[in-house]
């Protein structure tokens, strides 16, 4: 999923090939992990499919031609609720939190306000395990902590990058 | 229309040159339990204790209950902390020569309660939060848990309308800052008391009704009454 509005916020930016998006993703996003050539075509199969994106132009290249794409008003605005929304708070979350606070630096958005709203997502589902383990049994209780101390790592997270979102902003789009 | 218990605005505390708070406004009501979260050296315990009247501000004003802090002598605002306030802090602050029991005894003695009825009523609150078995114990005697719990009936012995805890886990382990945070919850909620914790652990601040985040002095985000 997360690749798909990577693309979305690059495209928002300027039109782009796939030679390109996989370029800019690896890196922002690739550390250790480069994403495949066939990964990046076939997510922009389905933005073309859905209407996310279209084809803007076709390039002559060293082999078959190459398609340059645009984002559509679709996908401007599916990539706006997105990174509007905050997560669902559970754990192992740390690519797709990254992954919005960097493209909503890159897009000119808020990021500030979007870890903020992520902070109160993730602090209120950890309202819900405290009253959870308040009086229940150690086994429920043991499993409320586990939740707990991930989301509290998230959370320590978010804390750390709100601190440095300037710093960030001038590394992502410099 | 403003039901708060206590209304602070516009506060500015300086040392020196390190400005702590640049103009914080915020209301709580009564009965709440709010956390006051943010990084180290966000200005949180300053804000902590000037909405409590330990420190005044420079400029802004802090209410409590209708009454202006600001208006008040030292000697009415240290009454007003002895009656109407309770204090947890990080390492307890419990004094080291008395016993815990007469250490949770202490605010009634000082305020003219005799001692037979100040220490029943200290025995009382031990036992409720489950530390009667430490009462004849001095504080080197007891460990980390057991001293917040001291600290905790020494803060609800005067029957205070706020509690103020400043990082009341902050030298825990987990199991005991959960122990801690429990009881104080607990009886806050039990007894209407309105508590107000700083702290910059998440999991402490998930204890509380909702949480307003300092940072460089001012409150970058807060919570919707609820």
């Amino acid at each position: 999923m997360t690749v798909a509005y990577a693309l979305l916020g690059f495209l928002e930016e300027e039109t782009r090939h796939g030679y390109d998006l996989k370029q800019a993703y690896d890196a922002l996003f690739g550390a250790g992990r480069p994403v495949q050539f066939g990964q990046i075509y076939a997510t922009l199969g389905r933005l073309e499919r859905d209407g996310r994106i279209r084809l803007a132009a076709q390039e002559p290249g060293q082999g078959p031609e190459r398609k340059r794409y645009e984002i559509t008003a679709e996908g401007i605005d599916e990539l706006h609720r997105w990174l509007s929304e905050p997560e669902a708070p559970e754990p192992h979350l740390q690519r797709t939190l990254f992954a919005k606070t960097v493209l909503a630096l890159t897009t000119g958005r808020d990021a500030g306000a979007y870890l903020d709203a992520q902070r109160g997502a993730h602090l209120e589902r950890m309202r819900e395990l405290t009253a959870l383990k308040t009086g229940a049994d150690l086994a429920t209780a043991l499993l409320a902590d586990f939740a707990l101390f991930h989301l509290e790592a998230d959370l320590r997270w978010i804390e750390q990058t709100r601190g440095r979102l300037d710093s960030l902003r001038q590394e992502v789009t410099r | 229309m403003n039901d708060g218990i206590i209304d602070a605005k516009g506060l500015v505390k300086d040392f020196g040159t390190t400005k702590a708070l640049r103009g914080v406004t915020l209301t709580i009501r009564g009965g709440e339990m709010v956390a006051i979260a943010g990084p180290s050296g966000a200005g949180k315990s300053t804000l902590l204790y000037c909405l409590s009247g330990i420190l005044q501000p420079d400029w802004g004003t802090v209410t409590f209950a209708g009454r202006r802090l600001e208006t008040l002598g030292e000697a009415d605002r240290a009454a007003l902390r002895r009656r109407e306030f309770g204090f947890v802090f990080q390492f307890g602050q419990l004094v080291s020569e008395l016993r815990a029991v007469d250490n949770v005894a202490l605010p009634l003695v000082i305020d003219g309660v005799r001692r037979v009825e100040a220490t029943h009523r200290a025995l009382d609150w031990l036992e409720r939060l489950g530390a009667a078995d430490v009462a004849r114990e001095t504080p080197d005697e007891l460990s980390g848990g057991e001293v917040q719990r001291v600290a905790i009936a020494r803060a609800l012995v005067t029957g205070p309308r706020v509690v103020f805890a400043d990082e009341p886990t902050g030298a825990l382990d987990s199991i005991a800052g959960d122990e801690v945070m429990t009881v104080l919850t607990e009886h806050a909620r039990a007894q209407g008391i309105t508590l107000v914790v700083v702290t910059h652990e998440p999991r402490v601040a998930a204890y509380m009704h909702r949480e307003i985040v300092v940072r460089d002095g001012t409150v970058a985000s807060r919570e919707a009454v609820r």
